[in-house]
């Protein structure tokens, strides 16, 4: 990995960083003074770092191929004995599509956010906790070393905390915050070892350093830094494991579940995982977890998305389920990572835009979330319906929109490994492929079409235009953002520094027969959503006899169940015994010799009456042995 | 200007302050903190001025003043400092006027008088100063147990409902390992009398003696348990719960943010150095303790409802990555431990102020008598949550850097005691954030859940509430001079936590001194 220094605009990319983060700042220590511009200024600064992040980019692509890799050394961070961690940048093609993603979406959340959150009282501070994010967010992807990475790493994970926290008088936010920052704390350990690892073994933690040496490193330690940093993967993209605090993290404000939970942090996990594929190249083993990792989680995901009632539940399932695609696209190492990165630009597109969507009809529903008291409101939120089905379209693969280019692009390479793992795995990815388009055409069909079920005083009307734009503009995106990256610009050219030239692969099966295969399940699950959902009427309550299957799908498959009596109660109840044990065992043991040495247990509580005279006898007692000892000595 | 007897004038300017204050007239409680807070300020001023004239590349100790003191036994009034003792003397000065603001409004109990709080304050400064400056073991030995005397006071006479318990348990408890140690200093000196012969106790002499393993491990243990017991180590921890919580929030800070270093300082300055091949021996065994500290003791403030036991036992649970840092044997995790009492002392500091900022608003330790203060008192929810990120080392904070080095210094030579202790960063984010949940979170409460058990609850702080029962909690938001208080804390966490090289810089070369001492090589064993 050849870095040069960076010039030009390259050399300033540290605003990048610093522009929202100053926004942050601004907002946080100016207090009320700012609350009239506050929100203003916080969207002013995301917008500024698109703007230089695009520029950035356009110098990077007018570099030669072979020096797209610019470095900007700022400063020590950490240094002792052999440790020596810089505070610096590295600009790439890989950090660069990821810092257009997130201040492109970034600024468009921002710009929903000012119509989003017009009445809120706490506005000021949700604008600096998202401009928080945004620069977490942007340290994580620039940073050029591993700690850099990690100190982003959990800065995003306390804008994530403090997003969904951000209603905090809400016990339910409050509990979910909390939630999502342990379980990504669980992560983050697998994380840190990682990175104690690579230093133990390489004496470096810069991406240069460890990428250069990683090859002369023993297999089995390979291994095990790759299963560690896809442990802290698993953490921040709420793969198995560690998905379950997710969906509750829904109870953020919607602008923040489709920036953090859907559109970008949530995807870091892929982030880490390509930016290391020097180290998973070596470790076939890790990759095929990564895989097994990816697979299964996307069909929790999708199994889950069909039993929800909770728009935004049903939508950050479907995230688990389509970020699962992506960890099943980077497990295949060089065949699959450009593809995991197109379906993850493509996702973010539309992701992000099904979210503000989202947000767009609990704002025309006086905030309700349960699409069984929706229905009929394509008529009364035509911008909203016509952005959202575009999205929609997009998410389950519909013919020439983004996702049927990106998840068609991730099936093959699956099917292209050509064994017998390969195929399951495909399998898997195509039939929940059929399951995301029942659980999105059943959300559709809940929500906009059919009777209206509305509760007593709601009165839908459409967002206003700071609301309405950044939809449009991001179904747009949802739109062509597929073919743009996989035919008309393939993203694999412009990542091809980072990840080499792209092989031709040996199709194992036609992708045709793949592509035929996806759209005849996208239209059976479509079928499906319409035989079930469609043809009748939505009763206003859950039916409650269902299916053991249904009733799995609607917990989740359990994972909060097994969470809770694996670790949280026993850890409940080691707590308490602990402290029982403290109390009377140690401390107790402490007091009975005492009370022994002072004759009854009594004495102790009176002690203190005559104490300084005690202390006073007990020094002088202490200096006679002292000089006695000393004169012995001396004398001797 | 860099010839001033720096450390001489940090011990004599707090103590002769404190006389002055002790010997106003009754009543004048106003000059008598104002005076405090100037002396505080100019030993502030010492300190930062003594580490200007510190040279980071020159001698070990510097800065030194001796004056021999009882001749017949080579005791010596002799004071020094190495970068170790210096960052240390640096978290002195800027704690106590910290304290001093802090405790600014407080009402003592009855029959005590807001000046003698002031002046164990600043005689409690002056012996600081003096056990972390001394390079005379005696003198070490003669600070140590002279600075329990004001703490003493502190908790027992100006603390909560329990502090006369909780006095005696920390004077009894401190006592033992002091007596234990002075066991071994009168070893110490017995050694250096045959081989020198002459008697000694200059810590530089002392450095050079052989000492025979089997006498190496007894004076080792002599030390040892006295330090283990100041910083707690579990099993010898129980006393700073009690001394923690019942201690007023100012000799609380003090206490866990200053005086327990000794106990690591010490392990560092002392048992490494002057007992190398002890010191190796043992290291397994204080491992065990250490890391078996963190995660007992994380779990046990996790079962806390008084916010102030609970904050106790997260020192305790830090002071175990301190010492797995010592103990490591490594140029990283030595300097990262000695970075971890600095930010430690920062962050538990500004935790403990502002839980008693808490306290004294709602008149209960208990952390179910709260809920929804973020609604009413944003900026006191925000420092709270602040301290709290600093404690469960959040990147970005001081004290991500200080367990970072203890961590990833640890790794190479210990890898099996440092992935266990790194689980320890998940239950601290537990048990910060259930407190934070439980007493910020939620919706705003009109009123405390029950009556306070006690009409004295959160030292002398909260005595104005106990004089008027109420069960409506009056939260408001901080006042100015609260916000004067947290804020320097708090922009310290920050700036320390974006760039601590220079605290590095400092502490490195002496940590390096003293691990070559111990005999491990430095650096990763690649």
């Amino acid at each position: 990995m050849d870095i040069s220094p960076a010039d030009g605009l390259l050399a300033a990319s540290w605003l990048l960083i610093a522009l929202p983060l100053a926004g942050a700042a601004v907002l946080l220590l100016g207090g009320r003074r700012t609350d009239r511009w506050g929100h203003l200024l916080g969207t002013a600064t995301v917008v500024a770092a698109f703007v230089l992040a695009l520029l950035c980019t356009l110098q990077l692509a007018g570099l030669e191929e072979g020096r797209r890799s610019a470095g900007v050394d700022l400063f020590t961070f950490i240094s002792s004995g052999d440790l020596d961690v810089r505070a610096g940048l590295l600009f790439d093609p890989l950090s660069a599509t990821f810092a257009l993603l997130i201040t492109g979406v970034g600024s468009l959340i921002h710009i929903y956010s000012i119509g989003y959150m017009a009445h809120d009282p706490g506005r000021r501070r949700f604008f600096a906790y998202l401009n928080l994010f945004v620069a977490a967010m942007l340290l994580l992807v620039l940073g050029n070393n591993f700690v850099a990475l990690y100190v982003g790493w959990e800065g995003v994970g306390l804008a994530s905390y403090l997003l969904i926290a951000f209603w905090y008088t809400r016990p339910a936010a409050a509990t979910a915050a909390k939630k999502a920052f342990i379980m990504n704390r669980v992560g983050d350990v697998g994380l840190a070892l990682a990175i104690f690892l690579l230093f133990a073994q390489l004496g470096t933690t810069s991406y240069a350093g460890v990428f250069g040496e990683v090859g002369t490193l023993a297999g089995g330690t390979v291994t095990a830094i790759g299963l560690l940093l896809l442990l802290g993967a698993c953490g921040k993209s709420g793969q198995f494991p560690l998905q379950a605090w997710l969906p509750d993290a829904m109870e953020g404000p919607t602008p923040v579940s489709a920036l953090i939970h859907a559109a970008t942090m949530v995807t870091a996990g892929v982030y880490l995982i390509a930016r290391s594929a020097p180290i998973y190249d070596q470790t076939e083993t890790a990759r095929t977890v990564v895989l097994a990792v990816g697979a299964l989680t996307l069909l929790i995901g999708a199994i889950a998305g069909c039993a929800y009632d909770d728009i935004k539940k049903v939508l950050a399932y479907s995230t688990v389920s389509q970020i699962g695609y992506m960890f099943l696209a980077v497990g295949l190492g060089p065949a699959g990572y450009v593809a995991a990165l197109a379906h993850l630009l493509a996702h973010g597109f539309f992701k992000a835009g099904l979210f503000l969507g989202a947000g767009s009809v609990m704002h025309a529903m006086n905030d309700s979330v349960d699409m069984r008291r929706f229905g009929g409101l394509w008529r009364k939120l035509p911008v909203t319906f016509g952005t959202f089905g575009l999205g929609y379209l997009a998410l389950i693969g519909f013919p020439f929109l983004s996702g049927y280019w990106t998840k068609d692009a991730i099936v093959e390479a699956t099917f292209d490994r050509g064994d017998w793992f390969g195929y399951a795995l495909g399998g898997v990815a195509i039939l929940a492929a059929g399951l995301t388009a029942f659980y999105m055409t059943r959300l559709m069909l809940m929500t906009f079409f059919g009777r209206p079920r509305w509760e007593e005083g709601v009165h839908p009307h459409e967002a206003p235009a700071t609301m309405t734009v950044p939809m449009i503009v991001l179904a747009v995106g949802s739109v062509f953002s597929g073919a743009l990256l996989v035919s008309v610009f393939p993203l694999s050219g412009w990542l091809e520094p980072v990840f080499g030239e792209p092989e031709e692969a040996e199709h194992v099966i036609a992708p045709l027969t793949i592509g035929a295969a996806l759209f005849v399940v996208m239209l059976l699950g479509v079928a499906a959503a319409w035989v079930f959902v469609g043809r009748r009427e939505v009763p206003l309550t859950a039916p409650v006899r269902v299916s053991p299957i249904t009733r799995a799908a609607r917990n989740a498959l359990y994972a909060d169940t097994v969470n809770e009596s694996l670790f949280m109660r026993p850890g409940q109840w080691l707590t308490r015994a602990l402290v029982f044990f403290d109390n009377r065992g140690v401390d107790g043991a402490v007091n009975g010799m005492a009370a022994a040495l002072g004759g009854s247990s009594s004495r102790l509580g009176r002690a203190q009456t005559g104490f300084v005279r005690t202390y006073a006898l007990g020094m002088l007692g202490g200096a006679v042995l002292v000089a006695g000892a000393l004169l012995a000595v001396t004398a001797g | 200007m860099s010839d001033l007897p720096f450390l001489l004038l940090m011990i004599a300017v707090p103590a002769v302050g404190a006389a002055v204050v002790a010997g106003l007239p009754k009543g004048r409680d106003l000059l008598a903190k104002q005076i405090s807070l100037g002396v505080s300020l100019v030993v502030l001023l010492l300190a930062v001025l003594a580490t200007v004239a510190f040279d980071v590349g020159g001698d070990r100790f510097q800065l030194a003043t001796s004056v021999t003191w009882i001749a017949d036994f080579g005791v010596s009034f002799a004071l020094g400092v190495d970068g170790i003792a210096l960052v240390m003397l640096l978290l002195v000065g800027v704690l106590v006027p910290v304290v001093i603001g802090a405790s600014w409004d407080d009402t003592p109990p009855q029959d005590r008088s807001m000046k003698a709080y002031f002046a164990w304050l600043l005689l409690l400064e002056a012996m600081m100063v003096g056990v972390f400056a001394a390079t005379d073991v005696f003198l070490f030995y003669v600070f140590f147990e002279a600075m329990l005397v004001p703490m003493y006071f502190i908790i027992g006479s100006f603390g909560g409902p329990r502090r006369q318990y909780a006095a005696v348990k920390f004077f009894l408890y401190s006592l033992v390992g002091g007596l234990i140690m002075l066991a071994a200093v009168i070893g110490l000196y017995v050694v250096s009398n045959s081989q020198l012969g002459e008697g000694t106790f200059a810590f530089d002499a002392l450095r050079q003696l052989e000492i025979t393993p089997g006498v190496q491990k007894l004076l080792f243990l002599g030390f040892f348990v006295a330090f283990a017991i100041m910083a707690p180590l579990v099993p010898f921890h129980t006393w700073l719960p009690d001394s923690g919580s019942e201690a007023p929030i100012g000799g609380a800070v003090l206490l866990v943010g200053i005086l327990d270093k000794v106990g690591t300082f010490g392990f560092l300055r002392y048992c490494l150095p002057l007992f190398p091949d002890a010191s190796r021996y043992f290291a397994p065994y204080v491992l065990v303790l250490a890391v078996a500290g963190i995660l007992y003791a994380a779990l046990l403030a996790m079962g806390q409802s008084d916010m102030k036991r609970l904050v106790s036992y997260t020192s305790i649970s830090h002071f175990g990555f301190i010492a797995l840092g010592i103990f490591a044997f490594t140029t990283e995790a030595g300097t990262g431990a000695v970075l971890y009492m600095v930010n430690h002392g920062i962050a538990t500091g500004l935790l403990f102020l502002v839980v008693g900022m808490l306290i004294a608003r709602g008149g209960s330790r208990s952390i179910g008598d709260y809920g929804g203060v973020a609604a009413k008192a944003p900026l006191l929810a925000g420092f709270f949550l602040l301290a709290g990120l600093a404690s469960l080392a959040l990147p970005g904070t001081n004290s991500f850097v200080s367990e970072f080095l203890v961590l990833i210094g640890s790794f190479p030579s210990r890898p099996v005691f440092t992935i266990i202790a790194t689980v320890g960063i998940i239950l601290a984010a537990l048990y910060i954030l259930l407190m934070y949940q439980r007493t910020m979170h939620g919706p705003p409460r009109g009123g405390l859940m029950s009556e306070p058990r006690e009409p004295v609850t959160g030292g002398h702080g909260a005595t104005a509430v106990a004089t008027a029962p109420s069960r409506t909690l009056r939260v408001t938001d901080l006042s100015r001079r609260e916000l004067a208080v947290v804020t320097p804390l708090a922009a310290l966490i920050i700036v320390l936590g974006v760039y601590p090289q220079p605290l590095l810089d400092l502490i490195e070369p002496s940590v390096q001194a003293t691990m070559s001492d111990v005999g491990a090589t430095g650096g990763t064993d690649r």
